[in-house]
């Protein structure tokens, strides 16, 4: 094994896709993917509440499954596809049904939680195109909201749903 | 950044994994997933000097059902168990409990062997290898053992895993005729830990008696504790309510739980009944239906 004693020795090259764009960054392997996706790639739309995983605002999709960027380093997120909430809209600027859904229903006050909310929501309806509010509740558990009282979060989540539904008829 | 500063080494190989294991020995930590040991490090409870990432090691991660044994690579993640057919028809329980760990973040990335090594005892998966007898396969450089729940849970977070040592694979009986199983637990909220957790198995004999049954408790003491006084009354008698009520009642004598901010002693143990008949009874529902 090399010696490693000067910090500098610790810094990995990690190349990653996120939104469909190819990154190489230099990080040091304690880095959170949060804090790579930031600091690093200056997308901040993806929010740190806890950093410990109990309050979802960091939930990123990684590799097709959700995912909470606080418990992940960054140097594993190596030839990784990633998706934050800035990957939602499409290319030419349009609104995804859900930030559509979460506008139209008063899905957010403050707007923390919301990155986490819509991508914990993104992964449901692209496994349960017609979810429950039952189903919708279980789904954000892990998201903590402290604005809203998820009466418009559900709202949101089900009106996207719809609208998804009607448009792939 | 959070976790204080630590050399990171991603091996390509098992053989690669046990001989850093060798070298560094209690310097180093295995990541697996990292939902229960990132959390720790974020707070600095944890600051391992090394860390050996096996995520990129072949071989450790798949579901192999056989006809008495299912068999599951240590780095399989939890939503992979929960999404199989296969666990469903063959290990219910597992199929059940998997979905009460955290939220669907977590399962994505959480694997089996980091829950059995991290070994919370309010955990579904130590609660469920210990009601179902499950064990798990060990190995170092210089050996490969399996460990019983009863051999490997010493206390709080801790097993006899040696440092040296990794888990390979977790292993689960298979299902057999004219049983049941059952999880329940309680939660402060949907995907927290549970205050107490319970899951049973019950086998009837062909005229529809307990044939056998297990039950097992989870936060109540440093690791899951099974209730085989309670269960050993079953045997011979048909299952019913009144019966389940009464074997139950005796739980408040034979648990010690701890109280904290979220429950009193009281509570905890009134829980560990009303959940122990809940889950006899569900087993020996399910076990009447196969
Ligand atoms: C918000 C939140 C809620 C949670 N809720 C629950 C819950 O309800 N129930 C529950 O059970 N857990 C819960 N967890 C904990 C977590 O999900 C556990 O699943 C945990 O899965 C550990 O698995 P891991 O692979 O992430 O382990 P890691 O964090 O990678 O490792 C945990 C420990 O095990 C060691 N280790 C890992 N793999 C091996 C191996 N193969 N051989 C030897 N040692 C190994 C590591 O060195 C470390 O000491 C929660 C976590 C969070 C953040
Ligand atoms: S910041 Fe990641 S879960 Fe709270
Ligand atoms: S809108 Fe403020 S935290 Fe959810």
């Amino acid at each position: 094994m090399t010696e490693k004693t000067a910090e500098s020795s610790r810094l990995k090259t990690i190349t990653l896709k996120v939104n469909q764009k190819e990154y190489t960054v230099d990080v040091e392997p304690r880095m959170l993917l949060s804090d790579v996706l930031r600091d690093e790639l200056r997308l901040t739309g993806t929010h740190v509440g806890c950093e410990h995983g109990v309050c979802g605002a960091c939930t990123i999709m990684m590799d097709g499954r959700p995912v909470r960027s606080c418990l992940v380093f960054g140097v594993q997120a190596d030839q990784a596809d990633i998706v934050t909430v800035e990957g939602l809209e499409s290319q030419d600027g349009e609104l995804h049904p859900l930030q559509n859904g979460f506008w139209e229903k008063h899905g957010l006050q403050c707007g923390f939680c919301t990155p986490g909310m819509l991508m914990t929501a993104c992964h449901l309806l692209e496994h349960n195109p017609d979810p429950s509010r039952e189903e919708i509740r279980e789904a954000i558990s892990g998201n903590l909201c402290r604005c809203t009282g998820y009466q418009g979060i559900v709202d949101a989540v089900e009106y996207a749903a719809k609208e998804m539904r009607e448009r792939a008829e | 950044m959070k976790p204080a500063a630590f050399d990171y080494y991603r091996p390509e190989t098992l053989d690669e994994v046990l001989s850093l294991l060798d070298e560094f020995g209690y310097d180093a930590k295995i990541l697996a997933g990292g939902q229960s040991l990132i959390p720790m490090m974020n707070m600095r409870l944890a600051r391992p000097p090394v860390l050996i990432d096996i995520n990129g090691v072949p071989g450790m991660t798949g579901i192999e059902v056989g006809d008495s044994e299912i068999v599951i690579g240590g780095l399989t993640r939890h939503y992979m168990v929960e999404h199989s057919a296969e666990i469903r028809d063959s290990c219910p329980m597992l199929a059940e409990g998997i979905k009460l760990i955290g939220h669907s973040q977590i399962r994505s990335r959480g694997t089996i062997g980091g829950s059995i090594v991290h070994a919370d005892p309010t955990a579904e998966l130590p609660v469920m290898l210990t009601a179902l007898g499950g064990k798990v396969t060990v190995v170092s450089s210089e050996d490969e053992r399996e460990l019983t729940p009863e051999e490997l849970f010493l206390t709080y977070m801790t097993t006899t895993i040696e440092p040296n040592e990794i888990v390979k694979s977790v292993h689960f009986p298979v299902i057999a005729e004219r049983t049941g199983h059952a999880i329940e637990e309680f939660t402060l909220r949907s995907g927290d830990f549970a205050i107490i957790i319970a899951a049973a198995s019950v086998t009837l004999d062909e005229e529809g008696l307990i044939e056998s049954a297990t039950l097992c408790i989870g936060g109540v003491d440093g690791v899951p504790v099974k209730l085989d006084d309670v269960t050993d009354e079953l045997i011979g008698q048909a299952p019913s309510d009144e019966l389940f009520a009464e074997s139950c009642a005796p739980i408040v004598d034979m648990v010690e739980p701890e109280k904290d901010i979220h429950a009193s002693v009281e509570y905890r143990k009134d829980l560990c009944v009303a959940l122990s008949r809940r889950v006899l009874k569900k087993a020996a529902d399910e076990a009447k239906l196969v």
